[in-house]
C-alpha cells in the first residue's frame, strides 16, 4: 500500500524494493551507482526540489533517498525519504562511521520499524586516518543486523555489501518501543506505519486516519540513550580528528578569514560563469547552434505547414515562437548557465563548504527575516531567477519563502541579464559601476528589512549540521549537476513555452504596444530617459536580457545608462519566473509581487534619476 | 545562562531547550536536555558552533538564546 507517496516507481513482478537510507553526505549515492550501474531513472517529487533515483540490482529495484537524520516530516527531504523508507522491503543503511552518534539514530529508527536492514559502515578511511577504532562485531551484535565496513569511494567493501544484501535481518528493537507498538499492531498494515503513529507523524496519521500517541519525545529520548550507549561500547579507541581539516573548517567560519575566502570563491565562480560560460560557451550554444542552425531548420519545417503570414506560423516560429525562442532560450542560453551554477553548488555542497557559508552569512540574512540557508537560492538567483525561485521551497517557513521570492524577483539580476548589464556598464568606469551596485544593494537591504518588519509570523532559525570538509568526488558532483539540471529543465521548459505563448498573444492583440505607450510618459518624465526605453523595459518581461539589450540601441549618457540599468534590474522578472511565482505562491501574493516590482523599479529609478541625471 | 553566552572552548551541559520543534530535531543530532557538548566556535554576532565527538552543529544566535546551559569546564 504505497499510495499517496506522489511518486510512481514501477516494481516488476518478483522484484523487491531495496531502499538506500542514510544521513546526508554519507555516500549513499556512491553505493547506489555501484549497485545499479548506468541505467538509472530520476523522479522528482511534485512540489519539491527533491529527487529520487532508482535502478536495478539483481532482483531488486534500488531506490536512493534524500539524506535525512531521521524518518519524520520536518522538511521536504524527510517527507520524501519517509514515504520511500516506510514501504521498502530491505533497507541498506549507509552509516558514516565518523559520526556514529548522529547516524545510528536513523539506524535504530529503521530497525524499530521492523525492516530487514543491512548496515554499510562507510568512511572507514576517515576513521582510520583519525586513529579511531570501532568494534564492528560488537556493533553488529548490538544492532542485530549485519554491519559491513566500507570505503565506498575506493570500492572497498562494496562486493561484500552486494553479497550480503540477502542476509539483511530484522534487528533488535528497543523493548519499550516494542511494547508501545503492540497497541497499533492490529490497526495498521506495516510496523513502520505504527512507529510513525507512535512518533506523532501527522501526515501518516492523517493518511491512515488513526490518532498519534503523543509519545514522540519519549521515544526519541529512549533512542538517543540507546545510541549513546552503543557508541560508548563500540568505540575502542577515540581519535583526535584531522587537524588540517579542522583548521580549514574554522577558517571558513571565522569572519576574519571566512569573508575573504567567500569573496574569493564567489569571485572565481562568477568569473568562470560570467566570462567563460556566459560568453564563450553560450556564444556557441545560442548563437552558432540554436540561432545559426536550429532556428532556420525549424522555420523551414513550419513553413511547409503554415504560411508565413499566419498566426500559427508566428506562434510556433515567429519572433517569440514556441519552437524558436523557447528552445533557443532554454537550451542555448539557460542550460549552460544552469549546469555551471549547479556544478559549483554541488562542488560546494560535497566539499562541506556550503553549510559553512550558511553559518557565516546567517547573521546578515537574519536582518531580512531569513536564515543562512537562504544563501542557496540567492546564489542561484544570479544564475536564473526561475531556478532560484523553485529552490525557495527548501526554506523553512512560508514567511521565508515569500521574502526570498520577493528579494529574488526584485533585486537579483540573473546571469542572462547580468551579461548585458556588465557589457554596458563596464566601459563607463568604476564610479558608475559603484552607483549601480550600491543602489541595488540598498534596495535589497531595505526591501528585506521592511519585509522582515512587516510580515506576520516568525522565520525559522539556523540549526544545521556541519559535515566535515572533504575533497569532493568529481563523478559524484557531475552526476548531481546532471540530475538537478534535468529536473530544472523538465520543470521550467513548459513555463518558458507558456511565457512565449502569452507574449505572442500580447503582440497579436497589440496589447504589448499599449503597455509600452502607458510607460512612455513615465519613462520620459520620471526616469529622464528617451521614451523608447519603455520598449526595452517591456521586452524585459519576455527575457530579461532582451530588455537590457534593447537599451544598447539607445544613445544614453552614462547617468542615464545607470538609471536605465537600475530600473531594468528591479523591473519584473522574466515571464517564466513570474509563472513560477504564481505556481509557488498564492495568486494574490504573486500578483502583488509582480505589480510591486513595477512600482519599485520606477520609484527607485526615478529617485536615482532625480539625484544624478 | 543561555547558549549565546557560552564562550569558545567551554564544555557545556544542556539544561533546557525552549523550542519544541527544534528540541525533537536536535535529539537526533545529539543535542538534547542532559547532553554534554563543546562550544567549539562562535561567529561574532552569528551562530554558535557546538561539537560532540566529530559532529559539528551550527545554532543560530536567536535560537541559542532559547537554550539553557551550564558551563562544566572552562576553555583552555
Ligand atoms: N573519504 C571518503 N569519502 C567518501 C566515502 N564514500 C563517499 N564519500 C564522499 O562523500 C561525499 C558524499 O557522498 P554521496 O554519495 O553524495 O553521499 P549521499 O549524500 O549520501 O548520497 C562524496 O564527496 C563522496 O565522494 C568514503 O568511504 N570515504
Ligand atoms: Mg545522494
Amino acid at each position: 500500500m504505497d499510495c499517496c507517496s506522489g511518486i510512481k516507481i514501477d516494481i516488476p513482478k518478483g522484484f523487491k524494493k531495496l531502499v538506500l537510507a542514510g544521513n546526508p553526505n554519507v555516500g549513499k549515492s556512491v553505493f547506489f551507482n555501484a549497485l545499479t550501474g548506468m541505467y538509472v531513472d530520476v523522479s522528482n517529487f511534485p512540489g519539491t526540489t527533491v529527487d529520487v533515483s532508482h535502478g536495478k540490482f539483481e532482483n531488486y529495484v534500488v531506490i536512493d533517498t534524500p539524506g535525512v537524520y531521521g524518518v519524520s516530516s520536518f522538511n521536504d527531504e524527510e517527507r520524501v525519504a519517509r514515504d520511500v523508507i516506510l514501504y521498502g522491503d530491505v533497507i541498506l543503511n549507509v552509516v558514516d562511521a565518523l559520526h556514529l552518534e548522529r547516524d545510528l539514530f536513523l539506524t535504530l529508527q529503521i530497525i524499530d520499524m521492523g525492516k530487514p536492514v543491512i548496515v554499510a559502515l562507510n568512511m572507514m578511511d576517515d576513521v582510520e586516518r583519525n586513529g579511531i577504532k570501532i568494534d564492528i562485531d560488537k556493533l553488529s551484535e548490538l544492532l542485530g543486523v549485519p554491519v559491513i565496513p566500507t570505503v565506498a569511494v575506493k570500492g572497498r567493501g562494496l562486493e561484500e555489501v552486494k553479497n550480503n544484501i540477502k542476509n539483511a535481518k530484522v534487528g533488535n528493537i528497543d523493548n519499550k518501543i516494542k511494547e508501545y507498538l503492540e497497541e497499533y499492531k492490529n490497526k495498521v498494515e506495516h510496523q513502520s506505519e505504527a512507529l510513525m503513529l507512535l512518533e506523532d507523524d501527522d501526515a501518516i496519521s492523517e493518511r491512515l486516519n488513526i490518532k498519534t500517541s503523543g509519545k514522540r519525545e519519549e521515544i526519541y529520548r529512549l533512542r538517543r540513550e540507546r545510541v549513546d550507549k552503543i557508541v560508548e561500547s563500540v568505540i575502542i579507541k577515540e581519535g583526535k580528528g584531522n587537524r588540517l581539516r579542522q583548521k580549514i573548517s574554522s577558517m571558513t567560519l571565522n569572519p576574519i578569514t571566512g569573508i575573504p575566502i567567500l569573496v574569493v570563491v564567489l569571485y572565481l565562480v562568477f568569473k568562470v560563469i560570467g566570462v567563460w560560460v556566459a560568453g564563450d560557451v553560450v556564444g556557441v550554444t545560442e548563437e552558432t547552434i540554436m540561432v545559426g542552425y536550429y532556428e532556420p531548420f525549424i522555420r523551414n519545417i513550419i513553413l511547409k505547414i503554415f504560411n508565413q503570414n499566419t498566426f500559427m506560423y508566428r506562434l510556433l516560429a515567429g519572433e517569440f515562437g514556441i519552437l524558436t525562442l523557447t528552445p533557443t532560450y532554454v537550451i542555448g542560453l539557460l542550460t549552460p548557465l544552469v549546469i555551471a551554477f549547479y556544478f559549483f553548488m554541488s562542488l560546494m555542497e560535497d566539499s562541506g563548504y556550503l553549510p559553512r557559508i550558511a553559518a557565516l552569512v546567517d547573521r546578515v540574512l537574519s536582518f531580512f527575516g531569513l536564515n543562512g540557508r537562504a544563501i542557496i537560492p540567492i546564489i542561484l538567483g544570479f544564475g536564473c531567477i526561475t531556478m532560484a525561485t523553485i529552490t525557495t521551497r527548501l526554506l523553512g517557513t512560508k514567511r521565508e519563502k515569500i521574502i526570498a521570492t520577493i528579494l529574488l524577483g526584485f533585486t537579483i539580476p540573473c546571469s542572462a541579464q547580468l551579461g548585458v548589464i556588465a557589457g554596458m556598464i563596464a566601459p563607463l568606469g568604476t564610479k558608475y559601476i559603484l552607483i549601480y551596485a550600491f543602489t541595488i544593494l540598498i534596495v535589497f537591504a531595505l526591501t528585506g528589512t521592511i519585509l522582515n518588519k512587516t510580515l506576520p509570523g516568525e522565520s525559522s532559525e539556523l540549526f544545521i549540521d556541519l559535515p566535515p570538509m572533504r575533497l569532493p568526488k568529481i563523478s559524484n558532483v557531475l552526476k548531481k549537476t546532471w540530475t538537478k539540471t534535468i529536473m530544472f529543465l523538465k520543470e521550467a521548459t513548459p513555463l518558458f513555452a507558456l511565457g512565449a505563448l502569452i507574449i505572442t498573444l500580447l503582440e497579436e492583440t497589440k496589447i504589448i504596444y499599449k503597455i509600452q505607450d502607458v510607460f512612455k510618459p513615465i519613462t520620459e518624465s520620471l526616469l529622464r530617459l528617451p521614451k523608447e526605453a519603455a520598449n526595452a523595459f517591456i521586452m524585459g518581461i519576455i527575457r530579461r536580457d532582451f530588455g537590457a539589450a534593447g537599451l544598447t540601441e539607445l544613445s544614453l549618457t552614462p547617468e542615464q545608462t545607470v538609471v536605465a540599468l537600475v530600473t531594468i534590474t528591479l523591473f519584473v522578472p522574466c515571464i517564466a519566473s513570474i509563472i513560477v511565482i504564481f505556481k509557488e505562491r498564492s495568486k494574490k501574493e504573486a500578483a502583488l509581487i509582480w505589480l510591486g516590482s513595477f512600482v519599485l523599479a520606477f520609484l527607485v529609478g526615478g529617485v536615482l534619476a532625480f539625484l544624478i541625471v | 545562562m543561555t547558549l549565546d553566552m557560552a564562550k569558545r572552548g567551554q564544555k557545556i551541559y544542556i539544561k533546557k531547550i525552549n523550542d519544541e520543534k527544534i528540541k525533537v530535531q536536535a535529539i537526533r543530532l545529539g543535542i538534547y536536555e542532559g547532553a554534554k557538548v563543546d562550544c567549539s566556535l562562535k561567529i561574532p554576532f552569528g551562530p554558535v558552533i557546538l561539537s560532540n565527538r566529530m559532529q559539528e552543529i551550527a545554532v543560530g544566535r536567536t535560537l541559542a538564546k532559547k537554550i539553557e546551559i551550564d558551563v562544566i569546564k572552562e576553555g583552555a
